[in-house]
């Protein structure tokens, strides 16, 4: 019997002869309206802090620079053309992609060598491992940068120590991208790990025994069974990290600054200079916007894999 | 009642959210004055100076006292950007603080939404003199000021170098040079940007190179911006018109590959604290800053701080030109008191009250008008006595307060100056292994887009 049926049926007879409170009695007897009222403040902070400021920057970026009239899509077509911006796409795709590989290759093998350590060593050591990612970013990459910074680098001091030349870390193009990269996948492998470890932990014993019944190795058991149980947490993992480095900004910001020659730019810190700092919040919206149909790419193909093996699986 | 009894452990609940309150109020100050007559939200620039603030916050309580006006004080960080981003969300929502202060480019973005203040910038001018041309020229759109010069704020970004180093090496005697009062000494017309490129192989040689940055922050483009002038290098004309394809232009671009090589290999990845720390830690002998650096030399390297002397920028062919940042006090057309907004403004930069918070911040601030630079403060201020008496520009100096990107239209400009276009182009042609003509062709491209 349906839940509402059942609520009804218990319901005391109504003494009150108006219909709108009958029905609002009503509404309010069913689990399902109990649900959406619990779920309204949260629905109202979605609203208020996810949908309006996105409606309200798709409206910012058909403006011209002073506000003042509608250009369509003409900010988005400037952008395009710039060499600069051009630069910023293929090094915000080069971050993400680079970064959350990493992460994802860093996250699996530490999940596996945790998941094979005895529990009470791997308690220790997991609340070890999620140390980076529990600090605040902003101070983690403040301490990466006194490691990078350009004239006191400790590693630098450790390569001079060791008779090696010192690295411009952080003022050539290809050491500064490799290091706001690392500094990403430190922070973020970690959770790669724990939402491994997770599935890893909810994949049947059983299922080992089998294989090895059959005489399967190591390297098949991963092949045949662990990554076939594990491909939607890794496509959804992949996907969730995939849009938060997408919009990384802090380290970036604290690091380089979008140095040298904006070789490090990513989208948020791009539209931050040139929509903050240069004044141009129609310009700063449409570059903070370009990250939208990149993601929306990304979270097509991610969820309709996640979706047909779910579907097959049932 | 519940609420008013003492816990197990002697707190209430009221006390505690007493002290909640009061721990979350601590950014603010309130200044309620008996029988206020009005409201006043004030939003101010957090100065790197300590006390400072304090002084701002005596001021205005003064002011409210005798205006019997009710006033709320915030100090707004531009540690990450916090006081532009106020800015922006206080434009976009149409409310926020009566007064409101305005780093160097904001004027010029937020004209449309300012209150103009022509009335109070001419009252100031008649009593205390001109404004510097760069003031006038970021405050000031289509024939109208649209803000007041700050006080608090402003600053200059001359040389701070090493008294030591100068006449070790270069047998230049700084103090004597550019002297405390009087004209300027002997040797002072020698100090132009050839110099500057003759003397850098020497400090390079005994590990004190010029501590110049070359990124993408202020005070990168700030000196940068201050060599371009010195040549006559304008990238955009004040007509609007692109003419970074000068013989101009290409001169800089020569002399830097000439100069580059002597200064620091990192300094591509500078900000706005490592030309700081190279001074300090005496790994630099001259620097373009505020006295900013020098102070904390003088509290963690006093050795250092002793032999540090404030003086003017190199000249070149056009000129000497002294970096110049103003900061600028406003009120947003929706502001609901803007004539108290207004009045507090001009009492705030009469002579009386500059002085206080040009002494206040050891005399970081620098008021907007010439007459106001007699104060004391940079006379006295020490180790060494005097060191930072050459901060304001003074007639003597036969300089000019400048800034980068002038004369391009502001909206022009602002774009050239935040996006480091004069710094990459030298980062092209000294580090990246690129052409003066490619680098000229990639600022043109840029140029464009910037007067689109």
């Amino acid at each position: 019997m349906p839940d509402g049926a059942v609520a009804q049926a218990g319901a005391p007879p109504l003494v009150s002869g108006r219909a709108g409170n009958r029905s609002l009695h009503k509404f309010m007897r069913r689990k399902s309206s109990i649900a959406l009222l619990m779920c309204l403040p949260l629905i109202l902070l979605i609203a208020g802090l996810v949908v309006y400021p996105t409606i309200y920057s798709i409206y910012l970026s058909m403006l011209n620079k002073k506000m003042t009239h509608f250009v369509g899509l003409g900010n988005f077509t400037f952008l395009l053309s710039r060499p600069t911006f051009r630069m910023v796409i293929f090094q915000s795709v080069f971050f993400a992609v680079t970064a959350v590989f990493f992460k994802a290759v860093i996250g699996f093998a530490i999940a596996h060598f945790m998941h094979n350590i005895p529990s009470r060593t791997q308690r220790v050591l997991r609340g070890l491992l999620l140390v980076p990612w529990v600090i605040p970013l902003a101070i983690s990459t403040l301490g990466w940068w006194w490691l990078f910074d350009p004239s006191y680098s400790a590693f630098n001091w450790v390569l001079v120590k060791l008779g090696l030349p010192s690295v411009p870390w952080l003022g050539e193009t290809w050491w500064a991208r490799i290091a706001v990269v690392t500094v990403n996948v430190w922070f973020g492998a970690p959770f790669f790990m724990i939402m491994y470890l997770a599935a890893l932990k909810s994949v049947p014993e059983q299922l080992y025994e089998a294989a090895a019944i059959d005489g399967a190795g190591a390297w098949q058991k991963l092949r045949y069974v662990t990554l076939p149980m594990m491909r939607n947490i890794i496509s959804i993992t992949v996907l969730f990290s995939l849009i938060v480095t997408f919009a990384n900004f802090d380290i970036v910001r604290i690091l380089t600054s979008g140095g040298p020659q904006d070789q490090t730019h990513l989208f948020a810190t791009y539209a931050a200079q040139a929509g903050i700092q240069s004044g141009d919040i129609p310009l700063g919206a449409s570059i903070s916007l370009f990250m939208l149909p990149i993601l929306a790419v990304f979270a097509f193909f991610i969820l309709r894999g996640v979706t047909r093996r779910t579907q097959e699986q049932a | 009642m519940e609420s008013s009894l003492p816990s197990a452990r002697g707190i209430t609940r009221r006390s505690a959210l007493k002290v909640a309150a009061g721990a979350a109020a601590l950014p603010f100050v309130h200044i309620r004055t008996a029988g206020a007559a009005g409201k006043l939200a004030a939003g101010f620039w957090d100065h790197w100076v300590p006390g400072a603030n304090d002084v701002m916050r005596k001021l205005v309580a003064e002011w409210a006292d005798k205006n019997k006006v009710d006033v709320s004080v915030d100090f707004i960080t531009s540690v990450g950007n916090k006081n532009l981003l106020t800015l922006a969300a206080e434009s976009q929502a149409g409310t926020g603080h009566d007064l409101q202060q305005f780093p160097t480019w904001e004027v010029q973005d937020y004209a449309d939404k300012l209150e103009p203040m022509d009335d109070v910038v001419t009252r100031l001018s008649e009593k205390y003199g001109k404004l510097s041309a760069v003031a006038e020229y970021l405050s000031k759109v289509k024939g109208h000021f649209m803000a007041v010069p700050a006080v608090t704020g402003t600053q200059n970004k001359p040389g701070c170098g090493r008294i030591d180093t100068f006449k070790e090496q270069f047998g230049i005697d700084l103090v004597a040079m550019c002297p405390v009062g009087g004209e300027m000494g002997p040797g002072y017309d020698k100090w132009t940007w050839d110099a500057f490129l003759e003397y850098a192989p020497k400090v390079q040689k005994i590990g004190q190179p010029w501590g110049m940055p070359m990124g993408q922050t202020t005070d990168a483009v700030d000196w940068v911006g201050g060599l371009f002038r010195s040549y006559g290098a304008v990238l955009v004309n004040e007509k609007g018109e692109i003419t970074v394809k000068s013989d101009a232009v290409r001169t800089v671009l020569e002399y830097m590959k000439k100069l580059a090589p002597y200064l620091p290999a990192d300094m591509y990845s500078w900000d706005d604290a490592s030309n700081n720390r190279a001074l300090i830690s005496g790994k630099s002998a001259l620097i373009f800053n505020p006295p900013s650096a020098w102070a904390v030399a003088v509290r963690d390297n006093r050795p250092v701080g002793e032999q540090c002397w404030t003086f003017p920028n190199p000249a070149g062919p056009k000129g000497r030109f002294v970096p110049h940042l103003p900061y600028f006090w406003g009120s947003w057309k929706f502001a609901p008191n803007k004539s108290a907004a207004k009045e507090l403004i001009e009492w705030l930069s009469q002579r009386e009250q500059a002085q206080r918070l040009c002494e206040a911040s050891k005399g970081y601030d620098l008021p907007p008008f010439d007459s106001m630079h007699d104060f004391k403060v940079w006379e006295d201020v020490g180790p060494p006595k005097g060191t930072v008496y050459n901060y304001p520009v003074r007639p003597q100096h036969h300089a000019e307060p400048s800034i980068a990107a002038f004369p391009a239209p502001p909206e022009i400009a602002i774009q050239i100056y935040n996006q480091s276009t004069m710094t990459k182009m030298i980062a092209k042609v000294t580090s990246s292994g690129q052409t003066i003509d490619q680098a000229i062709d990639w600022a043109q491209g840029e140029l464009e887009g910037f007067t689109r």
